[in-house]
């Protein structure tokens, strides 16, 4: 069961802040379920988090929001 | 993978807006996977001091009473308009109201991140303040040859 974080209400910086924390907080292969919102917070979480070697797995949108499943490397 | 991106900052400013910008600007660079250091020189030290009000910090009576004036962290003062202190106040509930980091927020973040805190060995030197005066997460009390060593292959902003 993938651990679920939301970011809708957050503005930058924290919105990619809590996602690296997050992240930093659990195991290899562990996977996050991060609700954000279009813009700022959907162009730079996949990119980063890839960037940090770790997986996006799926990017799908619900309403207003997107859901983000990332795995951690 | 390659090489991180490095980001060094030299906080100057003891400004409450300011100290925000900094802060803003090292937590997002840390979340996004740059290695960010923050120097913290003349009024920046006010920011990094163990006690956050007006206190009396320092050696000397002179250094004592100019920190004393200053303040720390809880009392940081706005650049323009601080209306003796209240200004702040008011900024960080609007910050809170509207889901914004507030500075406090965000200092907590920039620690968790591993945001690495440097201080000026010179001007704690003019304000006679030790070591001990400032927070734990100072890692090092270095100088300006130091800092650019460090920054070598860093972009450098001064705020």
């Amino acid at each position: 069961m993938a651990k679920t974080l939301d970011i809708t209400a957050d503005c930058c910086p924290m919105t990619f802040v809590k996602v690296k924390l997050a992240l930093a907080k659990m195991k290899s292969g562990e996977e996050l379920d991060v609700t954000l919102n279009e813009g700022e917070p959907l162009n730079n979480v996949p990119r980063t988090v890839t960037e940090q070697g770790d997986q996006v797995l799926s990017i799908r949108q619900e309403g207003k929001a997107h859901h983000v499943l990332i795995r951690k490397a | 993978m390659e090489p991180k991106e490095k980001l060094s900052i030299v906080c100057f400013s003891g400004d409450f807006d300011r100290a925000v910008a900094v802060f803003t600007l090292a937590t997002g660079a840390a979340a996004t996977n740059r290695e960010v250091t923050i120097f913290f020189t003349f009024w920046g030290l006010n920011i990094i001091k163990k006690r956050g009000g007006h206190r009396w910090t320092g050696r000397g009576i002179l250094a004592r009473f100019f920190n004393f004036l200053m303040g720390g962290r809880n009392n940081l003062p706005l650049g323009r308009l601080n209306f003796g202190g209240l200004s702040p106040k008011l900024m960080t509930g609007m910050m809170k109201s509207k889901n914004v980091a507030t500075l406090e927020d965000l200092f907590e973040a920039a620690k968790e991140l591993g945001v690495h805190f440097v201080a000026c060995e010179m001007a704690m030197h003019i304000l006679e303040l030790s070591r001990e005066d400032l927070i734990d997460q100072v890692t090092e009390v270095i100088g300006v040859s130091t800092f650019l060593d460090r920054s070598k292959d860093a972009k450098i902003l001064f705020i």
